[in-house]
């Protein structure tokens, strides 16, 4: 008897496909515009094939059956594509589960006895049920590593190290920081210590929104770290707000030189260098 | 037995760390620079760590112990070449270093030593006035 | 998410020259896995501590390494196991600046601080195991 629906089912393929199609197109939410029916259809048939080809007594009650792992790849396949062209996970799932109403108008045609096709329909709704649950898996996992690729993206370009004079490096920092930020930041700035042979690092908080403890304490390491490579940091960009919560919190920032602006982290920075910046003569002259 | 070499130059030790050390070739280096402070009357040791990659915390204390030693024997320690990876380790750690003087490169470190030399001396330094 | 063990070692440490070819070797899969230079030296500088401690209390050890991988995330664990005397106050232990010997007291608090996770168990008399993972970008 239950060999009997899965025979129907894979002698009816062909119809099965006709009333997927239908039902798909009739959906409102057809996005026509992301993808062509053609597509749709060669889509559709290489996913209704493999599920087919694979339904067996043994395997109708359990998706993750090793058997099904054609499907499962191909149904990861779409969702991560779909994902990436900008279905939302609603149409994803709609295309899944719309394939539960062909297979089911299908049985329920061929099947004519109540208790049969009830128990019947309940396993192939029960097994595109989990298949569905594959396809938002996959959809999530494929957002997630976009979410990850941008993450490293910002990360990677968030932390520009500028060589702005002659051994003097800029810093600034935009964004909160916790202790991953401060990982790259650290790395970068010694690398870029090392490199151009610099021995003054000017970090610019000023792009900061909040300073806490732990900041403070990222802030400090930071310092620390350039030290014992040989340089020395200054720390600029201290707001008000800022020098307020820092001395509220109790954060001893006595041993880092900080500065109000990058302009004035500049001008200690020249006079640790022995440096002096002053107008042209010519320009004075003309002016006097 | 190994045994790490330190060359003297002029009024500096300078002392160059190749190979990882295990802990009785720094507790030896240990003793032997103090040696050599106190036999040549150097006012000043540079230890090149650019070779090594690993600082953990004995290493540390020996860095450190070098660096008191040598400064109740009026000379200044400077540590330079430290790597990157190994700055941040440290750090994490939980060990600044402190007392200890650092600098990029030889050259820097020999600077530094200069400067500090002749800022304890109260002298004027005569290498600055050729410059 | 479980966690599976994808390659295994083992080194017996019972003398300070056994440290060296320790980390050496945690070095060589730490570079297998790909992890990054400054994540390297953080794992093998703990590692370092963790078998010093080893040697000191216990008289060496063994040490097991393996790659593991959870989700995504690739690592190493290593795990010091050793028949010493055993730590009667592990909470005390893990206190930075605290030692029974003459070191700075860094070793565990600092170990601690430079891996992704960290356990201790110790039975006094028995002896001590220490477990850490480093993810290769944690």
């Amino acid at each position: 008897m239950k060999n009997e629906s899965i025979k129907i089912l894979q002698k009816r393929k062909k119809a099965i496909l006709e009333l997927w199609m239908k039902n798909q197109l009739a959906e409102e939410g057809l996005r026509d515009d992301l993808m062509n029916n053609e597509d749709l259809r060669v889509q559709s048939e290489e996913l209704l094939d493999a599920l087919l080809n694979n339904l067996s007594d043994d395997t109708v009650g359990d998706a993750e059956s090793s058997q099904f792992d054609t499907v499962t790849d191909i149904l990861a396949g779409i969702s991560v594509s779909r994902a990436r062209q900008g279905f939302s996970p609603r149409e994803t799932g709609v295309y899944v589960f719309s394939l539960k109403d062909a297979l089911l108008e299908t049985l329920q045609q061929e099947i004519k006895d109540p208790v049969i096709l009830y128990a019947q329909s309940l396993k192939i709704s029960k097994l595109i049920d989990s298949f569905g649950i594959v396809t938002f898996e996959t959809f999530i996992k494929g957002r997630e590593e976009v979410i990850l690729r941008q993450t490293d993206e910002i990360a990677e370009i968030s932390t520009p190290v500028i060589r702005v004079w002659d051994g003097i490096l800029a810093l600034p920092i935009i964004g909160t920081l916790d202790s991953s930020r401060t990982q790259i930041v650290m790395e970068n700035l010694l690398q870029e210590i090392v490199e151009s042979g610099s021995s003054i690092a000017i970090l610019d908080i000023s792009g900061v929104p909040a300073v806490d403890s732990l900041v403070a304490q990222h802030l400090i390491k930071t310092v620390s770290a350039t030290r014992l490579m040989g340089a020395e940091c200054i720390i600029s960009g201290i707001r008000p707000e800022i020098a307020q919560t820092v001395v509220h919190l109790g954060i001893d920032l006595s041993q880092i030189i900080t500065k109000a602006s990058l302009a004035s982290a500049l001008r200690t920075a020249y006079t640790m260098l022995q440096l002096e910046v002053v107008k042209k003569r010519r320009f004075e002259k003309e002016n006097a | 037995m190994e045994k790490i070499p330190i060359l003297r130059m002029g009024p500096f030790l300078l002392v160059t760390i190749q190979v990882d050390l295990y802990d009785r070739l720094a507790e030896n280096l240990e003793s032997d620079l103090v040696q050599m402070v106190s036999k040549t009357g150097a006012q000043g040791v540079l230890i090149d760590i650019s070779a090594v990659s690993i600082i953990d915390s004995f290493m540390g204390r020996i860095i450190g112990n070098i660096a008191s030693m040598s400064k109740i024997m009026d000379a200044e320690t400077v540590v330079v070449g430290m790597q990157p990876a190994v700055a941040i380790t440290l750090i994490e750690l939980g060990l600044p270093l402190k007392g200890v003087h650092c600098a990029l490169n030889v050259e820097r470190g020999m600077e530094l030593l200069r400067s500090r030399i002749a800022l304890t001396d109260g002298t004027p330094d005569d290498d600055a006035d050729t410059e | 998410m479980t966690m599976l063990t994808l390659n295994k070692d083992t080194m017996a440490v019972v003398k300070e020259q056994d440290v060296v070819p320790l980390r050496n070797r945690v070095k060589e899969y730490a570079t297998k896995i790909g992890m990054g230079l400054v994540n390297q030296t953080k794992l093998i500088t703990a590692a370092s501590e963790l078998v010093r401690n080893m040697l000191k209390y216990a008289k060496g050890g063994k040490v097991f390494i393996e790659v593991v991988s959870k989700g995504r995330e690739n690592g190493i664990r290593l795990v010091f196991e050793d028949k010493g005397p055993g730590i009667s106050d592990v909470a005390l232990a893990m206190k930075d600046g605290y030692s029974t010997g003459k070191s700075l007291g860094l070793g565990l608090p600092g170990a601690r601080r430079l891996v992704s996770e960290f356990d201790i168990q110790s039975t006094p008399g028995k002896g001590t195991t220490v477990t850490v993972i480093k993810w290769k970008n944690g």
